[in-house]
């Protein structure tokens, strides 16, 4: 008898364990570890924002320290490994630091656009009606404009910095969060479940957090993880013009524009900058592939 | 009678509005559901039948508060929302639930089968801890093993078992009124029977009263003690159950239990089918609202709407239509009583 | 269909009337005194107050906005404050070379991304399939504006095969020389819109093909080209609309790449004027280049309406 438990009970308990479900959110972390792909980018991101953020630590040169004799050298020179700028800064320094503008002004701007659209797309799908339309047709209006422009315009009217950039990006990342946010929200708000929970004499708010929050949530942080892709490229794309971060503060799209006679003389170099925004937002772009998969949305 | 009714509706309308054009101006409006009147007694289950569009999920809705009436007053034990004896809409709707007919959509798949349950009960204070205790109660009572079944996602469980799910739900609250909205059409036919079982073992077990919307003449016939037949937005028939399916007597009730498949190989085909679509309720028919598709429609049935009324039947059984009411004007009906 | 063409038109107005709206405003935030950009900070008193009253400055904003409004809608787009030509001339000239890049770029773009992302569909999961979604999405992770440099680095430093400034001798006539100088700018700004097109494609593709009225056709015994036939004419619908949304983007991010090669079209001039402070050649631009997207947008919806019929409504 004691024999028949000991096979029994395991047993029973393995299968408990596996019938018993797992959280949607296991699901995805487990199916996000099987991916190699998205593991390794999320690693290699890990690596640059670490290295960023701890700048100080790693650099080699001090990132400001100009030398007129050893302007634009090749990687290797003289204990520089990346080479040096224009002025004859440390690349690899530079570039050290300027990850930490260009990482912000990537992350920063998509966070705020998150909270402030990723709300107001709630309140919109939520409530429906008058409230829907005012916030929904706002939104078409700076649809209206292809979103380079709108960033460009308000940067260019404005004036250039680190504030207005952040600015002008969120700006133009609200309206297509807030289009995902809304659209979702009102798919979730008719389902049957969400009527139950009304039902019940749920306050909206209540239900808004409860039930329709976190099926909204995949779906955006997707879409938001591959902003941050365009976010990145777009402020260095404002610094490229002049119209973002002014130096001499490190950033990779003002350092581009920095070197960009340079590629007459060492086009290696000058490419670098570019090329680290390239990885970067590359890395982005596949994160969020992974865990669009990895959650099962569409957008 | 008046005192074992517990919900009452009296005259309620809601009309749906539809938007078009340029400037979504209304265009026209759905007459969802038509000034209708009807109690539901204590402890008794009432059945709803009627055609899909016939304005069965609206009345759902409107007795859970879900949509508020046009017109006309939900009444529970003679107290309406609002009115002078205090009664709240969170308090209504504690006590009258309501199980969903898709039991897919009805459940959230981001959240597991116990706080899908629990969640009401915390709406109306509990904390989760209790909350969660009482899930794991309802689930055994459902027939579903709480150590199986608690920590699920709704999309690792069988249809049978989501609507288990929905019924524990819709009884966290400790309603006294269950509204059923076809809460058996997805099943299969032996997953179905069981779910019946259990709500009818429920019901007894909680003292509960059910109203129960279905399409399927069988089941109501199964479940039921009192049904209630609608045609576009509006009652045609109500009655005690043996009464209803033995005795029909509005042509309506008739045609659809002549399409009811028969076990019996000597009682097919005989009675008139229905023919045709109902009507479309953005313009119902004036008048009787079935004389377009009734054999026995006369001028006067395009002309006045008949009433509810018991006729010359017992007093139970009332139905609405003018072959049943003395002086109506229709060949049929009976001569008006001395 | 006529009804949908009108209500769409009608539609934009309040959008147009927003844009306006958005660019008064930045207007009214651009820091300082426009004034101080106009005249010489030596300049007497009275002269500023003089230009003030003459442009209107000295009136209520609501007021300066419907002036403003009114002399656009009239055609009027106001005058240079650097080079004091009317902006519309100007302007014309930079959006006709902003388009002698920007259409070809949509071209070779949008066929290459059609044609990358329907054949990664096709043999989807196979090597072929990484590879160019591979390149989709370097397509999209890809800052142009260096792109722009490398190809310059390679093709105009390292070999000299091919000019990285400028748009050659003037004039109209195609020639060689002219298209030389527009290989590059193209090259670059087709990759955007090349990796757009081409992952939505897959992705509708891929969908599309596991349909179940796809099955049928291969059922009733359709082979491949014509099965392919159908998945694209059910997959076309939003990938215009994409394309009109991506060229719409070309011409906003024709910016960084015209700065890049220095070509002289709408995005130089755009960024002249930043420099330049010159608000009235700002504003137009920008003006413009918006409404030609709200107009873009409205073709493609004609379009897609007279595609999908679903979508009539």
């Amino acid at each position: 008898m004691s024999a028949q438990d000991t096979i029994v009970v395991p047993a029973t308990d393995a299968v408990r364990r596996a019938q018993a479900g797992k959280s949607y959110w296991a699901r995805v972390r487990e199916r996000l570890l099987a991916d190699r792909i998205t593991l390794a980018v999320t690693v290699l991101l890990a690596v640059i924002v670490l290295m960023a953020i701890a700048a100080p630590l790693f650099a080699t040169h001090d990132p400001m320290a100009s030398s007129v004799l050893a302007r634009l050298k090749s990687p290797g020179y003289n204990g520089h490994w990346l080479g040096t700028d224009e002025v004859g800064r440390d690349l690899y320094s530079r570039i050290l630091y300027g990850g930490r503008l260009s990482l912000l002004c990537g992350v920063a701007p998509v966070t705020l656009a998150l909270l402030i659209g990723g709300s107001l797309g709630l309140i919109a799908g939520y409530s429906g009606g008058i409230v829907n339309s005012l916030i929904m047709r706002s939104m078409d209006v700076l649809y209206a404009f292809p979103s380079i422009l709108l960033a460009i315009a308000i940067c260019g009217m404005l004036g250039s910095g680190l504030g207005n950039t952040i600015l002008a990006l969120t700006v133009t990342f609200i309206p297509p969060i807030v289009r995902i946010s809304e659209t979702v929200t009102t798919q979730v708000r008719s389902a049957e479940f969400v009527e139950a929970a009304r039902a019940s004499g749920a306050r909206p708010v209540s239900i808004i957090r409860f039930h329709i929050l976190n099926n909204v949530l995949g779906p955006i942080l997707v879409y938001a993880t591959s902003l941050i892709s365009i976010s990145i490229i777009l402020a260095a794309g404002l610094s490229f013009l002049g119209l973002g971060v002014t130096p001499p503060d490190a950033e990779w799209g003002l350092m581009l524009n920095n070197l960009r006679q340079a590629i007459w003389v060492n086009p290696l170099v000058a490419a670098l900058p570019g090329a680290m925004i390239f990885i970067t937002s590359m890395c982005f772009n596949l994160m969020s592939d992974g865990l669009r998969t990895a959650m099962d949305v569409r957008i | 009678m008046s005192a074992d009714v517990l919900l009452e509706v009296h005259a309620v309308r809601r009309y749906f509005p539809i938007r078009g054009g340029l400037l979504q101006r209304q265009v026209a409006t759905v007459q969802a559901v038509d000034d209708i009147s009807f109690a539901v007694r204590r402890g008794e289950t009432l059945g709803i039948v009627g055609e899909s569009g016939c304005g069965k999920s609206t009345t759902a809705r409107l007795l859970i508060h879900l949509l508020e009436a046009d017109a006309g007053t939900i009444t529970l034990e003679g107290r309406a929302i609002g009115d002078s004896s205090g009664l709240t809409a969170r308090e209504f709707r504690r006590q009258v639930q309501m199980v969903f007919q898709d039991s897919y959509s009805s459940l959230n798949p981001r959240c597991t089968v116990e706080d899908t349950i629990a969640y009401g009960p915390t709406v109306h204070g509990l904390s989760w801890a209790d909350a969660r205790k009482r899930a794991r109660e309802l689930l055994g009572k459902v027939g579903l093993d709480p150590e199986l079944f608690a920590t699920r996602y709704p999309h690792e469980l069988s249809g049978g078992q989501r609507q288990r799910v929905n019924i524990a739900r819709a009884l966290a609250l400790e309603p006294r009124v269950v509204v059923l909205d076809e809460p058996v059409s997805a099943l299969d036919k032996s997953v179905e029977a069981q779910v019946l079982n259990l709500l009818v073992d429920l019901k007894s077990e909680l003292g509960l009263t059910y109203v129960f919307i279905s399409h399927d003449l069988n089941v109501v016939q199964y479940i039921s003690d009192r049904v209630l037949v609608m045609y576009l937005g509006k009652i045609v028939e109500v009655g005690p159950v043996e009464s209803i399916y033995g005795n029909p007597r509005h042509p309506y009730t008739r045609a659809l239990l002549g399409a009811m498949p028969s076990m019996d190989p000597d009682n097919r085909g005989k009675q008139a089918t229905l023919t045709g679509d109902p009507p479309n309720p953005i313009n119902p028919p004036p008048g009787c609202r079935f004389h377009t598709r009734c054999a026995h429609a006369e001028t006067c049935c395009s002309a006045r709407e008949p009433k509810l009324a018991a006729g010359t039947a017992a007093g139970d059984h009332l139905a609405a239509c003018h072959m049943l009411i003395p002086g109506s004007g229709h060949s049929a009906a009976p001569a008006i009583a001395a | 269909m006529w009804y949908f063409v009108l209500r769409r038109l009608l539609y934009a107005v309040p959008i147009l009337l927003g844009v306006s709206l958005v660019v008064f405003l930045l207007m009214q935030m651009v820091p300082g005194d426009i004034i101080d950009i106009m005249i010489p900070p030596e300049a007497p008193k009275e002269v500023a107050d003089m230009i003030r009253i003459q442009f209107g400055l000295d009136q209520p904003v609501h007021i300066q906005y419907l002036r403003w409004l009114k002399a656009i809608l009239s055609g009027d787009l106001g005058i240079s404050i650097f080079t004091n030509q009317p902006v519309a001339d100007e302007l014309f000239s930079a959006l006709l070379n902003t388009l002698k890049i920007a259409i070809p770029a949509a071209i070779l773009g949008f066929t290459m991304g059609v044609m990358l992302g329907s054949l990664a569909a096709f043999y989807g999961g196979s090597w072929l399939d990484k590879l160019f979604s591979g390149i989709a999405i370097a397509g999209v992770s890809l800052p142009h504006y260096w792109v722009g440099m490398v190809l310059v680095a390679i093709f105009a430093v390292s070999f000299n095969v091919l000019p990285g400034q400028g748009m050659g001798p003037d004039g109209f006539p195609w020639t060689w020389e002219h298209i030389k100088h527009l290989i590059l700018p193209v090259i670059t700004l087709s990759l955007i819109p090349m990796g757009v097109i081409s992952r939505l494609v897959r992705a509708n593709v891929l969908e599309i093909r596991s349909m179940e009225f796809v099955s049928a056709l291969q059922a009733k015994g359709l082979k491949g080209p014509r099965v392919l036939l159908h998945i694209m004419k059910n997959a076309a619908p939003s990938a215009l609309a994409l394309m009109g949304l991506q060229f719409g983007y070309l011409l906003g991010g024709s910016i960084l790449v015209e700065t890049v090669f220095n070509w002289p079209g709408s995005g130089s001039l755009l960024n002249l004027a930043i420099f330049r402070r010159d608000i009235p050649v700002l504003s137009a631009t920008i003006l413009v280049l918006a409404t030609i997207f709200v107009i873009i947008n409205i073709l493609v919806d004609v379009l897609q309406a007279l595609i999908d019929p679903r979508i009539r409504r």
